[in-house]
């Protein structure tokens, strides 16, 4: 038995997996989560339903746009409000730009998964564009916070328009740069096709997201569904039919260049409009929403009763319906493999973690 | 100053680890790494090796689970070691202060030495930390802050 975390060079975050091997084939794996369970979802409960949007964002800091979108969505559908169509047009632009800022960091990781450490950096550098458009609109980095209740708290003005079309043709001239690596060289390809199969049949059965079910040549995506404004952009789910590693990193790449075409389409079609629609009352009654985040399909239950606070609110992130599939891409592999599959579906245990609680043994 | 701790400051390595939080200020750590700050000019490297660190650098709130890892992994850093809790959480449980399965700052479980607020926090404050943590293990005393 190989333990493989909590701590561990190739994960930033906390999983354990267990690996049960013979000789170098492995045999069977055994997950073990509820590192960094905190228990948000009892959380919501007893904030201010309008302070939860802030807690949402830090459900997650790699995709906290979305999640602070979603909630809003909820929200809104719990109460009646309707989103100015500006309003609408800059949630989608921003959900972009935190889905490339999300897509680069999983590219940069895996190239570092497969040895490519110049090009992890090359890649993360290339991050610094995204992420320096974020901190232009709202002085931050990683949580941009530009969603409220009914709308947006910020605009973009006619600078940051130009900076942002701008910056989207660098970022798309540089992915160029870099991007053939991914699909022609060698030791990459060595180290993904063919590696961690996923079969159509199965993805569907087990559940699986997001670019995982994407790259097994499914179309699921629910940004085909028209939330926001995706139903005027003309958009089209990517998939590749590869059912390997090889297929979901090609999705993700492929996602990237999308996203800088959805940006500069939206960005194109923004019209004039308020930003903010007043929300009454509190939330009441049954909803749920979903969207799809850079790992996939994000859903939001809550139920209102009419008061201040929630009656209670579910979230449930893309990784975890992404950990029975990636169970079985292992089973099979060489122990060589583990770093470079356990990557490819882009986990993200900050997301996973808020009611699945595992007793520790005594 | 010994020969021993003078070789020290110039290569300080560091061990990372995710207590529990929402990731943001774990990829700042990790930006901090990369060409537009890159710490390794100074001789910082992030290191998986708990037993080949000096400094550990913690994230995000500690919860029930995570305590026993934590308290683990400190054991394994050896003497000196400087402890930076990065992150708003990992000093004091911040946003996460009413959420039933976290003990509220990682000074509950390990003792801190330098502690990195911000939510999340910049690279900028990260490397910051650092060298205020350097100094520390220098034996000098911080300055005081106008």
């Amino acid at each position: 038995m190989i333990p493989f975390g909590p701590q561990h060079p190739v994960l930033p975050e906390p999983i354990q997996l267990q690996f049960y091997v013979d000789e170098e084939k492995i045999v069977d794996v055994l997950p073990n989560i509820g590192y960094v369970h905190r228990g948000i979802e009892r959380a919501m409960e007893l904030n201010d339903y309008r302070r939860n949007i802030y807690l949402c964002e830090r459900i997650c800091g790699i995709c906290n746009v979305i999640h602070g979108q979603t909630y809003a969505r909820l929200i809104e559908k719990l109460t009646g409000t309707e989103v100015p169509i500006r309003a609408r047009y800059l949630r989608t632009i921003w959900a972009e730009v935190a889905r490339l800022q999300s897509h680069l960091l999983w590219l940069g990781l895996f190239a570092e998964s497969i040895g490519f450490e110049s090009l992890f950096m090359k890649i993360w550098r290339d991050r610094e564009i995204v992420l320096e458009l974020t901190e232009a609109t709202n002085g931050h980095r990683i949580h941009m916070g530009t969603t409220v209740i009914g709308g947006v708290s910020k605009d973009l003005d006619e600078r940051l328009r130009d900076r942002y079309l701008g910056d989207m043709d660098r970022l798309r001239k540089e992915v160029d740069d870099w991007g053939h690596v991914f699909v022609k060289d060698v030791a990459f390809r060595e180290k993904t096709v063919g590696k961690g199969i996923l079969p159509k049949k199965d993805a569907v059965h087990l559940g699986a997201v997001g670019p995982v079910i994407r790259g097994s040549g499914v179309p699921r995506d629910m940004r085909s569904n028209g939330y926001g404004v995706y139903g005027e952009l003309d958009f089209e789910p990517v998939t590749h039919d590869g059912c390997d590693s090889y297929s979901r990193a090609m999705v993700r790449l492929d996602e990237t260049y999308q996203s800088i075409d959805l940006v500069k389409r939206a960005i194109d079609q923004l019209s004039e409009g308020p930003l903010v629609e007043k929300n009454e009352g509190f939330p009441d009654g049954v909803a749920m929403v979903r969207s799809e985040q850079p790992r996939g399909e994000c859903f939001y239950y809550g139920v209102g009763n009419g008061t201040i606070h929630l009656e209670r609110c579910r979230i449930r992130t893309p990784t975890l319906p992404n950990i029975p599939p990636l169970l079985q891409m292992l089973i099979g592999h060489d122990v060589a493999d583990i770093p470079t599959i356990v990557h490819s579906i882009d986990p993200c245990m900050s997301c996973t973690e808020r009611v699945t609680y595992v007793e520790e043994a005594a | 100053m010994t020969l021993v701790q003078k070789a020290r400051l110039k290569s300080l390595w560091v061990v990372h680890f995710d207590c529990g939080g929402c990731n943001g200020c774990d990829i700042e750590v990790l930006a901090a790494l990369t060409p537009k700050f890159d710490v390794e000019r100074f001789g910082i490297v992030n290191i998986g090796d708990p037993k080949q660190a000096d400094i550990m650098v913690l994230t995000g709130p500690v919860n029930h689970k995570n305590k026993r890892v934590l308290r683990d992994l400190y054991e394994e850093v050896p003497d000196p070691k400087m402890v930076i809790a990065v992150g708003t959480c990992a000093c004091t449980g911040g946003i996460f202060h009413n959420c039933p399965n976290i003990l509220g700052g990682v000074n509950k479980v390990v003792p801190v030495d330098v502690y990195v607020p911000g939510c999340a926090a910049r690279p900028e404050q990260i490397i910051d930390g650092v060298v205020l943590a350097m100094k520390k293990l220098a034996g000098e005393a911080p300055e005081e802050d106008e």
